[in-house]
């Protein structure tokens, strides 16, 4: 049986952040495509709403991109107002790839480490 | 006419590093292919905050790099017929247009053709309060609030236009940023603007290259996991297009930063909501199709774009006076710091309380939790982890009263000498915030013009 073991959505995945009003939209892409069907079925749309929660966040909704095997979050009402109105530092919400990177999922071991190098075939 | 032409983009926003565009003109000229250039310096507030200055000197409110941006590369970009174009002219076009006349006439190039696009201010041309509203943030009284600039992201047409005047240099204000991509492609092939698959090219290559590095290793880069080569300086996007609508994304030879799946996947879903709908003004572009594959060291091509009509409707972000925002920091560290940094906001607080001011604010513990955080704290207030060394405290307070925001933000200085032991560093500041609201208009009810002039015109 594959061991499976407990890491950081950063381990084996990457993500950027970018906003338009009041919400804000992440995408999540691991450097392994094979993990793309273990991330759909472990990242849901619940967990991270419940990362952004305590923000006010009211809704997440996941948009599945199987040929790129990558995911776009998009998640409404976090920017506390948006840039123009939060009293955050970051009024964007940049470094919310880095909180949903803190996200932790179960992978294989064997699939650990391998990283897309950018030269493989999507 | 070629097969191939090249756009090349020189800056992702107002504030980006202003030497970028030297090695991609640099490129450009090498490789001899028909090619443009665009600037994309125009943020969703930049516009508003333009417009204060032009308020305050009539000759300014255009992107105050622009002089720095095009003086290294403006006469190679003439001589080898490199248009450029650019939202530089922010909320002053014709005045943009006339530092760029001055400065081609010191570079000894009169006869440099500027273009002038108009019509995507429409602050004095539609009521705002009959449209409808698209997205707002803030909670905004637009009937008692001061109007400070609506503007329409006005799409490739007039730009096309420009180039057909024969304009070296193309100064818009707001317009859509893949715009400024599809006009150069558009007008090179005589791609129609109703040909739905090519404009989706013409979007995704604009979408792809506006935000500048961002598809080159910017907000990228992650030490140890996403490295990339010198950071310092990394090379701008360069798109290569063909009149079948075939793109790869690269960057000149000897810049660093990189091109691969994963910086092209990041910056092709940023700021992306639904994948199968981007609306651009030119075409709605649907990447569920879409697929990359690596074809050279630095060179990804993208396929399977797909677009679909062009809306009826244009988006007009307009811009409101808001209230203002005073912020303060002070600084603990070494032996106890998580103490004192916890006492010394609740007791923030509980000066603004006792001297009744009516301010909406928030504290934060700037190496224990603050961008991720909410308004009341929850994780510094929850944090349970290791004593961090040093901690910045940061006060935001925000309100319509000027002098309350102002006092709420010299409660932070106060610390100097009433705060805990060790207390320095203070640093103030109260700022006037801008609050923008969109809406939808019906895309004839926004005319535009094109008036192209050469520099020793625009000069006398």
């Amino acid at each position: 049986m594959t061991e499976m073991v407990e890491v950081p959505l950063h381990a084996v995945a990457h993500s950027r952040a970018g906003d338009k009003g009041n919400r804000s939209n992440l995408s999540l892409i691991p450097y392994d495509p094979a993990l793309y069907p273990l991330l759909a079925e472990q990242v849901t749309e619940e967990r991270v709403l419940d990362l952004f929660r305590h923000r006010g966040a009211t809704r997440c909704r996941r948009y599945d991109l199987p040929l790129l095997r990558a995911f776009n979050f998009v998640v409404d009402d976090v920017l506390e107002g948006g840039v123009n109105a939060s009293l955050n530092l970051d009024g964007h919400g940049k470094t919310h790839s880095s909180r949903l990177l803190s996200l932790t999922v179960r992978v294989p071991r064997a699939l650990l480490g391998r990283k897309e190098t950018g030269r493989m075939q999507p | 006419m070629s097969n191939t032409f090249l756009v090349g983009n020189g800056a992702g926003f107002s504030g980006d590093r202003v030497d970028a565009p030297i090695p991609v003109v640099r490129s450009l000229v090498r490789r001899g292919l028909p090619a443009a250039l665009f600037f994309e310096t125009l943020g969703e507030r930049t516009v508003a905050l333009a417009q204060l200055e032009r308020r305050r000197d009539p000759e300014l409110g255009y992107e105050p790099m622009l002089e720095r941006l095009l003086e290294p590369v403006l006469a190679d970009c003439f001589r080898h017929r490199i248009p450029i174009l650019g939202n530089f002219g922010a909320a002053n076009p014709p005045a943009a247009a006339r530092l760029i006349a001055r400065l081609a006439l010191r570079l000894g190039l009169p006869d440099l053709r500027i273009a002038v696009v108009a019509g995507d201010d429409v602050k004095d041309s539609i009521a705002l309060d009959q449209l409808p509203v698209h997205e707002a943030d803030g909670s905004i009284d637009t009937r008692s609030a001061r109007l400070v600039a609506a503007n329409a992201y006005i799409g490739a047409e007039p730009l096309i236009e420009a180039l057909r005047q024969g304009a070296d240099v193309v100064v818009v204000g707001r317009t859509s940023d893949p715009a400024l991509a599809i006009a150069p492609l558009a007008h090179h092939f005589g791609w129609r603007l109703d040909d739905w698959e090519k404009l989706a090219v013409g979007a995704a290559c604009g979408h792809l290259l506006e935000c500048g590095s961002q598809v080159t290793g910017g907000v990228f880069w992650d030490p140890g996991f996403k490295d990339i080569p010198d950071p310092a300086n990394i090379g701008f996007p360069i798109a290569e297009v063909t009149a079948e609508g075939g793109l790869v994304i690269t960057k000149p030879e000897d810049t660093g930063g990189i091109v691969d799946l994963r910086t092209v996947k990041e910056q092709l879903l940023y700021e992306l909501h639904d994948p199968a709908h981007y609306i651009t003004p030119d075409v709605v572009l649907d990447i569920t199709g879409c697929t990359l594959e690596q074809v050279g060291k630095d060179r990804v091509a993208v396929r399977g774009l797909r677009g679909k009509p062009a809306p009826d409707t244009l988006k007009v972000t307009a811009s409101f006076e808001g209230s203002w925002l005073g912020e303060g920091e002070v600084s603990v560290a070494g032996p106890n710091a998580l103490a004192r940094a916890r006492a010394t906001a609740d007791v923030l607080l509980e000066r603004l309380r006792r001297r009744g001011l009516n301010v909406r604010a928030r504290v934060d513990l700037i190496g224990v939790a603050s961008v991720h955080d909410s308004d009341d704290g929850a994780l510094w207030r929850g944090y349970e982890g290791p004593e961090p060394p040093d901690i910045r405290i940061r006060l935001a307070a925000e309100g319509s009263d000027r002098d309350a925001v102002d006092q709420a933000a010299r409660e932070v200085l106060a610390l100097l000498c009433c705060g805990t032991a060790g207390t320095g560093g203070a640093r103030w500041r109260l700022t006037p915030r801008i609050l923008t609201r969109s809406y939808l208009v019906l895309r004839e009810r926004v005319p535009t013009s094109v008036t192209t002039r050469t520099a020793r015109e625009i000069a006398a």
